[in-house]
């Protein structure tokens, strides 16, 4: 599974953290930090933090 | 039993209720009727970032930049876009296309959501705006350019929003809001007046305590009265005065309460019908985060939220299996973004009598400010203004704890 964010769509309103805290974080800077290759097992979560961006700026390819 | 769903509206609501109908185990055919010729996109961009986008762009471009992604889990969901659903005739188990072609159904999704109330004053159409689809953003973009003047009336947030992008743009903006300062049902009077304050610096005039008496213009708007016997000056007149529930399809019914949206229980199941759930801005259900009455909540968290639970209702029904009794708790949240401020907001801060405010100064809100919203001392909404994000966990989880205890 690979996570892709659009960084011009990305205004870090961090959503997708509360929704896949172990594939988003935002850092001390208020910024987003993620995982672009997650393990598989965090499917669902990555796929609601998709859901949730309130820019949809996430995107998930299997 | 399968059975044909038939889900009216094709906004967010409707997208997430077909997926989560997928993802529950319905396995029977799924129609989305939608009136709007687009997929289903997310609004929230439409008076901000698309509002604003520079250069000539068509509606399909502008689409194509707030479009949901399409996952593959709706793949064989029939879209039937551009027609809206007319009539439903629930003991039949039937509805009327605008088309005048009509399609059968087992279970129903009710996602028609809302549309801008207008004022009730005559006057020309030409600059008259209201902003809820993309071709309404459409029409709207093309007209604000620089110096042009903007009265915008409504002082909610999606006014605030607005005119806030307007004030960008280079327009010279006005607000005209009868109930006083902005936000104020939702922020409280401090937080609301200190809001106006910042605005007001950054170049917005407001108008509160008076409403819009007349609209004038001859073929174009040139003017707004106000109640008080000023005359404001207007290119365009921007009206945010609220929404209305699009529930006439269902009129005729008997049975249902349209009285506010939709009337549902707890399990997002419509009051006096069968095999029948309502999602989104239109469902009218009681949270028992917060108390046994049924509201209509018209945050952008809502249709996710409504769509998971009504989805697992309607597929266990039509299994001939009893639907989750869990309590259906979601937690309400939104965000505004407005000039150099971002609102958060928590939990429903319209329903406290009581705020607190813990950190910031309201006279610097942009350094960002904590309150509390509390109804008879119980603390029933939040609201953050431009705190780091890696802080809304914490906020948001002071009601998943209330929602566990309810």
């Amino acid at each position: 599974m690979k996570v892709i964010v659009d960084l011009a769509k990305c205004q870090d309103h961090g959503q997708c953290a509360i929704a896949a805290p172990v594939v988003f974080q935002m850092d001390e800077e208020g910024k987003l930090v993620w995982d672009g290759n997650p393990d598989e097992s965090q499917r669902f979560e990555a796929e609601e933090a998709a859901d949730v961006c309130p820019v949809q700026a996430i995107l998930i390819q299997d | 039993m399968s059975g044909h769903i038939a889900v009216v509206g094709a906004s967010l609501a409707g997208l997430r209720t077909a997926e989560q109908l997928r993802a529950t185990g319905h396995t029977g055919p799924i129609t989305v009727l939608g009136d709007e010729p687009h997929p289903p996109y997310n609004r929230p961009p439409l008076s901000k970032e698309i509002l604003a986008a520079p250069g000539d762009h068509s509606a399909e471009q502008l689409h194509a930049s707030v479009a949901f992604r399409r996952r593959a889990l709706v793949d064989d969901v029939d879209f039937r876009l551009g027609r809206a659903v007319t009539a439903a005739d629930l003991e039949q188990r039937r509805l009327t296309l605008s088309d005048g072609t009509e399609l059968g159904f087992d279970g129903l999704v009710a996602a028609t959501g809302l549309r801008p109330r207008r004022l009730p004053l005559p006057g020309p159409a030409v600059g008259r705006h209201v902003l809820r689809t993309l071709q309404d953003c459409v029409g709207l973009r093309g007209e604000l350019r620089p110096e042009a003047r903007v009265v915008v009336v409504g002082a909610g947030f999606v006014g605030c929003e607005v005119a806030a992008t307007a004030l960008r743009l280079g327009c010279r903006v006005s607000i005209v809001e009868p109930a006083g300062a902005p936000m104020n049902r939702v922020l409280g009077a401090e937080l609301a007046q200190a809001v106006q304050r910042h605005h007001e610096t950054a170049g917005i005039r407001f108008h509160t305590g008076r409403s819009v008496a007349g609209i004038l213009g001859r073929e174009q708007v040139s003017a707004v009265d106000l109640d008080d016997g000023t005359t404001l000056g207007a290119d365009i007149v921007i009206e945010a005065v609220g929404s209305l529930p699009n529930t006439e399809w269902l009129a005729g019914n008997p049975g249902l309460d349209l009285g506010d949206g939709i009337l549902c229980d707890n399990l997002l199941r419509a009051a006096g019908a069968d095999r029948m759930v309502a999602v989104g801005d239109i469902a009218r259900f009681p949270n028992p985060l917060f108390d046994a009455l049924p509201r209509r909540v018209e945050h952008w968290s809502i249709p996710a939220d409504t769509a998971k639970r009504a989805a697992a209702t309607l597929t266990a029904q039509l299994a001939g299996r009893e639907a989750d009794p869990t309590p259906f708790t979601p937690v309400p949240s939104f965000w505004s973004d407005q000039l150099d401020l971002r609102f958060q907001s928590f939990g429903s801060p319209a329903l406290a009598d009581e705020v607190r405010l813990h950190e910031g100064d309201p006279d610097h809100l942009h350094g960002g400010v904590l309150a509390t919203y509390h109804r008879r001392s119980e603390h029933v909404g939040t609201v953050a203004i431009n705190l780091p994000p890696a802080r809304q966990r914490e906020l948001r989880e002071a009601f998943t704890a209330l929602a566990a205890a309810a």
